[in-house]
């Protein structure tokens, strides 16, 4: 917990008035937000709300068009030269998964420590195995990606980001391509990963998940940041008139 | 492709269609007028002397190899396996085949005493050019490749030109070019070099576009998964991308390596004692023409099919990789 006693100063991300476009079409408008260390945020909002779009713009896997968003300390745009070093200091899980399928799962682990932090064949080995054993599936390490369940997948996926010892964790939608009953076991390590103080950003539709780890709660729609709050007040009393419509529509079943 | 379970009726089956092909089959052998040919001698206890048989001896050759035609097709789909049809009808072609190239009296003794030399030099040359030339093909279809999907505007510029250029012209004049063009600049070159660099570059231009095609046929999410973890580009398409593209690459390439055997036949132009160029060359003095370009011919479809065998295996183990 070394890091967060250094950087307790200011917030480790820090994005001011962020606007992106696709062509015409505006994907962000003037989002400010700042995300402090061990600070577990859950985004949710309609489909096409630009939540994904936000999270991809904080490891720049998505460029934006005007304002700033600086990752512990370091300014992304366009000229700079160290966005490697942002990008493994940034966990990233994606909807899809996206492990390499010609490798097995431990060398999908393996991969970032030893290409990207340097680090010999051995150290990446035990790296590699303390998360996969963290995620619960050291049985899979020699295993290929496709031989593994969809939930087990994203759980190499978290394992595979976490090695990189990341300073912030993005999940963009870690459970929506799952089938119903392995999204328990991916929350559930989600939710570990919570409690451990990992600063976690998450674009989610699991209310449930945002209710017992969230510390904030952030509502988007058509591009803007409509509502942020803890959850406790983000679920029982909704400020705005748009929040309740998406809350009634989402907690209906 | 995935066959039905439920088989349609048979075309052969229904008596209209049988007496239409029949009928057309007919009319095909009286307009080509098989009588002069070895159908006509086989007949002549029915139609007499073939030459003198007329209208009459052309009709009945007609008929009779029309019949046997249509008999010929009834008879093979009644085989109980798709296995056994293919089994009779190839060997029924190869027989047609043999029989064709009986009837030019080809000297089998000319052809002894010479296959020998065609197998030690000719094939040796054909396949050790060929080898060469598909390996440097297809380093420079990665190079290619790399750099038609790279945001570099030189090496775009580049690669677009080469391939343009290279599949723009026929490789019979790219073999000239080189051969008698490299001297212009003062490199004299020799002929199998010369071979060699104009099969590379000229397959290395489609094989450009065939990796091109298996780069891009990665899904996307690998590059954003590669680059989320920090790697950069160069290590992206080394060990994420190549890596899953060469599967989806290997079968065309043994496509084109096929290709390129016989595409090496266009050296022989420039002197290069391969396969074709013994073919041309052996038989010219005693006027053997036909014995050593059938003998290369079917030494050619040897060796293709000894390739297509291995190519199938190797596509073969690749699918059952994808499956693991």
């Amino acid at each position: 917990m070394t890091d967060k006693e250094q950087n307790s100063a200011g917030p480790i991300i820090s994005i001011q008035g962020v606007n992106k476009f696709f062509g015409e079409f505006q994907a962000l408008g003037d989002i400010t937000l700042d995300v402090n260390i061990g600070e577990r945020i859950v985004i949710c909002g309609p489909s096409g709300s630009g939540k994904s779009t936000l999270i991809r713009c904080i490891n720049r896997l998505e460029a934006h068009q005007s304002g700033t968003i600086h990752v512990d300390g370091v300014e992304l745009h366009q000229h700079m030269r160290d966005i490697d070093k942002v990008r493994s200091e940034v966990g990233m899980v994606f909807q899809n998964f996206n492990l390499f399928p010609h490798m097995t799962i431990l060398e999908n682990c393996t991969a970032g420590p030893m290409w990207v932090n340097k680090v010999s064949a051995e150290e990446a080995h035990e790296i590699g195995m303390k998360y996969l054993n963290r995620v619960k599936i050291p049985e899979q390490a020699d295993k290929y990606p496709t031989q593994l369940s969809g939930g087990q997948q994203q759980r190499v996926a978290i394992a595979r980001a976490l090695c990189m010892n990341p300073k912030v964790m993005l999940f963009d939608e870690p459970t929506s391509a799952l089938d119903p009953e392995m999204v328990a076991e991916v929350l559930d390590t989600m939710i570990d990963l919570a409690n451990s103080g990992m600063t976690m950003i998450c674009v989610t539709h699991e209310m449930g998940f945002a209710k017992q780890v969230a510390d904030r709660v952030i509502f988007m729609d058509e591009g803007k940041i409509v509502e942020a709050a803890e959850p406790i007040q983000f679920f029982e009393n909704p400020q705005s008139e748009r929040t309740r419509k998406f809350l009634s529509q989402v907690l209906v079943h | 492709m995935i066959q039905d379970t439920v088989t349609e009726e048979q075309l052969l089956r229904k008596p209209r269609f049988v007496l239409i092909l029949f009928a057309l089959t007919c009319i095909a052998f009286f307009i080509i007028d098989p009588s002069q040919s070895a159908a006509g001698h086989f007949l002549a206890p029915v139609i007499g002397d073939p030459a003198e048989s007329g209208f009459y001896g052309r009709f009945v050759t007609s008929f009779t190899l029309a019949l046997l035609f249509v008999l010929n097709l009834i008879s093979i789909s009644l085989l109980p396996e798709f296995r056994y049809q293919v089994i009779v009808v190839w060997i029924e072609l190869l027989i047609l085949f043999l029989t064709f190239f009986y009837s030019f009296n080809l000297s089998f003794e000319f052809i002894q005493s010479k296959i020998w030399f065609m197998i030690t030099q000719g094939i040796f040359t054909t396949l050790y050019v060929s080898a060469i030339s598909i390996a440097i093909a297809f380093v420079i279809a990665i190079i290619g490749a790399v750099a038609k999907l790279s945001s570099n505007g030189f090496a775009f510029a580049i690669a677009s030109f080469y391939t343009s250029f290279f599949r723009g012209l026929p490789l019979l004049m790219q073999v000239y070019l080189i051969y008698l063009g490299f001297p212009q600049l003062g490199f004299v070159i020799d002929a199998v070099p010369a071979g060699i660099i104009a099969l590379s570059l000229c397959y290395g231009a489609y094989m450009t576009e065939i990796f091109r095609a298996g780069i891009m046929s990665i899904d996307e999410g690998q590059w954003e998964g590669s680059r989320a973890l920090g790697f950069k580009f160069g290590l992206t398409m080394r060990k994420i991308i190549l890596p899953q593209s060469i599967p989806l690459i290997i079968p065309p390439t043994g496509n084109q390596f096929i290709a390129m055997l016989k595409d090496s036949s266009l050296v022989s132009v420039i002197g290069v004692w391969e396969l074709m160029f013994l073919a041309r060359t052996l038989g010219n003095k005693t006027f053997n023409h036909m014995e050593m370009l059938i003998t290369a011919a079917m030494l050619y479809w040897m060796m293709t099919m000894v390739l297509e065998y291995i190519q199938s295996r190797i596509e073969r183990k690749y699918r059952k990789k994808q499956k693991r």
